[in-house]
C-alpha cells in the first residue's frame, strides 16, 4: 500500500514541476517528491528492520531539503524583485 | 588524513567569518588564506607521500569514523578542484571590485571545494548525496551571486533540474538500501551482485544513470547547462566547467560503474551511446552560437562526451584515457573561460559579433587562447591530443570500430567551430572601436600562461605524466 | 479484517492532501496543502517504528518550510480578481489531467501484475541501537555533511537576505 503512496507522491510532485507556472509551485512539487523519497527509505528500513539507519537518512535528507528549499524561495523572492511576478514564462531569456 | 580535505577548508572558513571579517584589511587578506588553502590541496595531492595519506594520521578517520575511498583517481580530482579554484580565485578579484562581494564569494567557493573533494572521496552512496548536495547549494548560489536576472534564471533552472537529478539518485538510494540494507559501496556491490536481474534493482541504476546525466550536462538532459554557464558571473563559470559538474557527474559515474556496476555490459553501451550523442550535439550547437561563453558550454557538453565515451568501453586504457581527458579538459576549459572573463571585462560583453581582432590588443589572452583551443581539437602534441588518441585506440582495441570513427569525425566539426570563432574574436581586422583596449592584468594573465603551459607541458612530457598520474588509475578496476 | 484501519485512512488523506497541494487554486492553499500532507506523512513515518524521523518530519517539513513559503508569497504581490479568475479557468485546463493520469495509471498497476518480479530478497534484520546513537557512531559524516550545508545556507541567506547597496 505504501508504495502506491510514493507512487502517487512521486507522480503529483513530477506533475507539479512540469506543469506549473509558478516558481513557488515549482519548488513544492519538489518538496513532494522529496517527502515521497523521504517515505521511500523510512519504509525500506522498516521492511529491512534497520529502522535506525533509515531514520538517520531521513534526517539528514530534511535538513539538506530544508536549505535547498530555502535557497530556492530566496531566489524566486529575488526574481520577484526584479521583474514583479513569479511566473516561469518570463523566464525565457534564455534557451536551453 | 583524508578527512582533513575537508576540515582544514572548513576551519579556514570559520577563521575567515571570526577573524578576518572585522574590516575591509582584513577581508582583503581573506583573498590569500583561500589561495594557501587551496594550494596547500594541490600540493599535498600531487605529492600524495603515503605518510600523510595512510594510517599515521588517522586519527581524525577513526574519530569520524568514516573509511574514504582515496586512490589515484582521487588524487587527480583533488588536483583539478584545487586548480581550478586557484584560477576562479584570480577571476573573481579581478572581476570583481567591491571587497565584501569578493568576500562572500571566497567563503562560497571554498563551500563549493569542501563539497567537491567530499564527492571524489567518500564511500558511501548516501554521503554522495549529502556532499553532492552542498556542492550544489553552493553552486545555486554562486551562479545567483550578481541577482541579476539573467543570473537568477540561470541559478533557478540549474536548482530544478539539479533537485530532480537528486530525486532521482535519492529513489535509486532508497531502492539499494531496501537491496543491501546499508549504503555502504561494498555493501551495495553484493547486493547488486547478488540479483542483479531484478527488475527493481535494474530501475535503481537506470535512476541513479539518469540522475548523473543531469548533473553532468549529458546530451538529453543537458538543458540547463549552457543556461547556467552563460547566466553565472565570470570566476563561477570558471568554476562550473572546470570541475562542479565534473566531480558531481563525471567522476561520480566512473566511481559508479567500476566499483558498483561491473556486471552491466548495458549500462557500457548506453555509456558510449549518450557520449556519442553529446560529443556530436554539443559541437554541432557549438557552431551556432553569437555568444562567446554559450560557445565554450555546449563545447564542454561535446568533449564531456568524448570522458563518457571512454568510460563506456570498461576497458583499462578506455578509463585512463577518460580520466586523463577529464584532468586535460579541466584545464584548458578553465583557461578558455579565465580567457573569455578577461575578454567580457575588457569590452563588456561576451557576444562575437561586437569581437573581432582583439589579439592584436590583447596579445597574451590571444595566444593563450589558441592553445587551448587547439589543445581542444585534439592537435599534436598538445595534452588534448594524446587522451583523445588513448581513447580512440581504446575504443578500436575494445572492437567499438564505428565509434571510434564518430569520435575522429567529431574532432573535426570541434576544429571547425574553434577556428570560426577564432577568426571572428581573436583574429582578422580590429573592430572599430576596440581601439583602447588593453589586456587584462597580471594576476588573471599569470594564470592563463600557468594554464597554458600546463597544457603544452602535459603534452610533451605526455609519456612520464600518463605512466606516473593517470595509469595508476587502473587500480579501480582491479579492486 | 476492516479495509478502514489507521494506516489505511492515513493513506488516503495524504494522497487527498497531496493531489490538493499540486491543484490548490492559491499558493496559500497549496502551500497549506503541503502542510497538511507533511503531517500526514509524519504520522505514517511514525506508525512505520521511527519516532525520531517522524518528529523531524513533522517540526522541520510541516513547521519550518511552510513558514519560509508562507513568508515568501507575502512577500510576493497578489494577484488581483480579475487575474485570479483568468488564470483559474487557465489552470483548470491545464490540472485536469493529473486525477486522469492517477486514475490510469492506478487501473494499470492493479490490473498488471508485475508485482512479483518486484520483490528484493531484503537482507535479515540486526539486532539495531536507537537512531540517536547511530546517527553519532555511525553516520558522523553525514553530520558534518549537515553542519557544511548548514553554513552554506546561513551564506546563502546573508547574500540573498542581507543588506546590500542597491546598484
Amino acid at each position: 500500500m505504501i508504495a502506491f503512496l510514493i507512487l502517487l507522491l512521486l507522480i503529483c510532485g513530477a506533475y507539479c514541476i512540469v506543469v506549473t507556472r509558478s516558481m513557488i509551485r515549482a519548488i513544492i512539487g519538489i518538496e513532494l517528491l522529496i517527502k515521497a523519497v523521504t517515505l521511500l527509505i523510512i519504509a525500506a528500513g522498516n521492511m529491512t528492520g534497520r529502522t535506525a539507519t533509515a531514520q538517520s537518512l531521513a534526517i539528514t535528507i530534511i535538513i539538506i531539503e530544508v536549505v535547498v528549499a530555502a535557497t530556492a524561495a530566496g531566489i524566486a523572492l529575488w526574481v520577484f524583485k526584479r521583474t514583479g511576478t513569479l511566473d516561469v514564462r518570463n523566464l525565457r531569456n534564455l534557451k536551453g | 588524513m583524508p578527512s582533513l580535505m575537508i576540515l582544514i577548508p572548513l576551519f579556514g572558513v570559520i577563521i575567515l567569518n571570526l577573524v578576518f571579517a572585522v574590516n575591509s584589511r582584513m577581508k582583503k587578506a581573506a583573498f590569500w588564506l583561500a589561495l594557501a588553502i587551496f594550494s596547500l590541496q594541490v600540493v599535498v595531492a600531487v605529492f600524495h607521500h603515503p605518510a600523510l595519506w595512510n594510517d599515521s594520521l588517522g586519527r581524525i578517520d577513526s574519530f569520524l569514523n568514516v573509511s574514504f575511498f582515496v586512490d589515484h583517481l582521487s588524487f587527480i580530482m583533488f588536483i583539478c578542484i584545487g586548480m581550478v579554484s586557484i584560477a576562479s580565485l584570480f577571476v573573481a578579484r579581478y572581476g570583481m571590485k567591491d571587497e565584501d562581494d569578493i568576500f562572500k564569494f571566497i567563503n562560497l567557493l571554498i563551500m563549493a571545494s569542501i563539497g567537491m573533494s567530499g564527492i571524489v572521496m567518500v564511500k558511501d552512496i548516501f554521503s554522495l548525496y549529502v556532499f553532492m548536495e552542498i556542492t550544489a547549494v553552493s553552486s545555486f548560489l554562486l551562479i545567483a551571486f550578481p541577482r541579476s536576472l539573467e543570473s537568477l534564471e540561470g541559478s533557478f533552472k540549474y536548482l530544478i533540474l539539479s533537485s530532480i537529478a537528486t530525486v532521482l539518485m535519492l529513489t535509486s538510494i532508497g531502492i539499494l538500501f531496501l537491496a543491501a540494507g546499508g549504503t555502504d559501496f561494498d555493501a551495495i556491490a553484493a547486493a547488486i551482485g547478488a540479483s542483479y536481474e531484478n527488475a527493481l534493482v535494474l530501475a535503481a541504476i537506470g535512476l541513479f544513470i539518469c540522475g548523473l546525466f543531469i548533473k553532468g550536462g549529458l546530451v538529453p538532459f543537458h538543458g540547463w547547462l549552457p543556461d547556467a554557464y552563460t547566466a553565472a558571473p565570470a570566476p563561477v563559470s570558471v568554476l562550473l566547467a572546470g570541475v562542479v559538474t565534473k566531480s558531481a557527474g563525471i567522476y561520480t559515474m566512473i566511481r559508479i560503474t567500476t566499483s558498483l556496476l561491473p556486471h552491466y555490459q548495458s549500462v557500457n553501451n548506453i555509456l558510449m551511446l549518450v557520449g556519442t550523442i553529446s560529443i556530436f550535439a554539443g559541437a554541432l550547437a557549438a557552431i551556432g552560437q553569437d555568444n562567446f561563453k554559450r560557445m565554450l558550454a555546449y563545447s564542454s557538453i561535446s568533449q564531456m562526451g568524448y570522458i563518457i565515451l571512454g568510460l563506456g568501453t570498461g576497458t583499462i586504457l578506455g578509463i585512463a584515457g577518460a580520466v586523463f581527458h577529464l584532468l586535460n579538459h579541466s584545464i584548458f576549459k578553465s583557461l578558455l573561460f579565465v580567457n573569455s572573463a578577461a575578454v567580457e571585462k575588457e569590452i563588456g560583453t561576451s557576444d562575437m559579433n561586437r569581437m573581432g581582432g582583439i589579439s592584436q590588443k590583447m596579445p597574451v589572452t590571444g595566444t593563450t587562447s589558441v592553445i587551448a583551443f587547439l589543445s581542444t581539437c585534439g592537435i599534436p602534441p598538445l595534452s588534448g591530443f594524446w587522451s583523445k588518441v588513448i581513447i580512440v585506440i581504446a575504443l578500436w582495441q575494445a572492437g567499438q570500430y564505428a565509434y571510434a570513427s564518430l569520435a575522429i569525425i567529431a574532432s573535426i566539426i570541434t576544429l571547425a567551430y574553434f577556428l570560426s570563432m577564432q577568426r571572428r574574436v581573436f583574429f582578422g581586422k580590429l573592430r572599430a572601436g576596440l581601439e583602447n583596449l588593453k589586456d587584462a592584468e597580471g594576476g588573471v594573465l599569470t594564470v592563463s600562461v600557468v594554464l597554458a603551459a600546463l597544457t603544452i607541458g602535459i603534452g610533451i612530457f605526455f609519456p612520464f605524466v600518463f605512466n606516473t598520474l593517470i595509469l595508476p588509475v587502473k587500480e579501480i578496476l582491479v579492486r | 479484517m476492516t479495509i478502514i484501519n489507521i494506516d489505511n485512512a492515513l493513506l488516503i488523506v495524504t494522497a487527498i492532501a497531496a493531489i490538493w497541494t499540486v491543484m490548490g487554486r492559491s499558493l496559500l492553499k497549496a502551500t497549506i496543502g503541503l502542510a497538511v500532507t507533511s503531517a500526514a506523512i509524519s504520522v505514517i513515518i511514525f506508525r512505520l517504528e521511527s519516532p525520531l524521523a517522524a518528529v523531524f518530519e513533522l517540526s522541520v517539513c510541516a513547521g519550518l518550510i511552510t513558514a519560509v513559503f508562507v513568508s515568501a508569497i507575502s512577500l510576493t504581490k497578489p494577484l488581483t480578481h480579475k487575474e485570479i479568475l483568468y488564470a483559474s479557468k487557465d489552470r483548470m485546463k491545464r490540472y485536469i489531467y493529473l486525477p486522469v493520469i492517477l486514475l490510469v495509471l492506478g487501473a494499470a498497476l492493479a490490473f498488471v501484475k508485475i508485482w512479483p518480479g518486484l520483490v528484493i530478497a531484503a537482507p535479515a534484520a540486526a539486532s539495531q541501537p536507537e537512531a540517536r546513537s547511530l546517527l553519532w557512531d555511525f553516520r558522523r559524516l553525514d553530520i558534518l555533511g549537515q553542519v557544511i550545508i548548514l553554513l552554506a545556507g546561513a551564506f546563502g541567506i546573508v547574500l540573498l537576505f542581507g543588506e546590500k547597496k542597491n546598484k
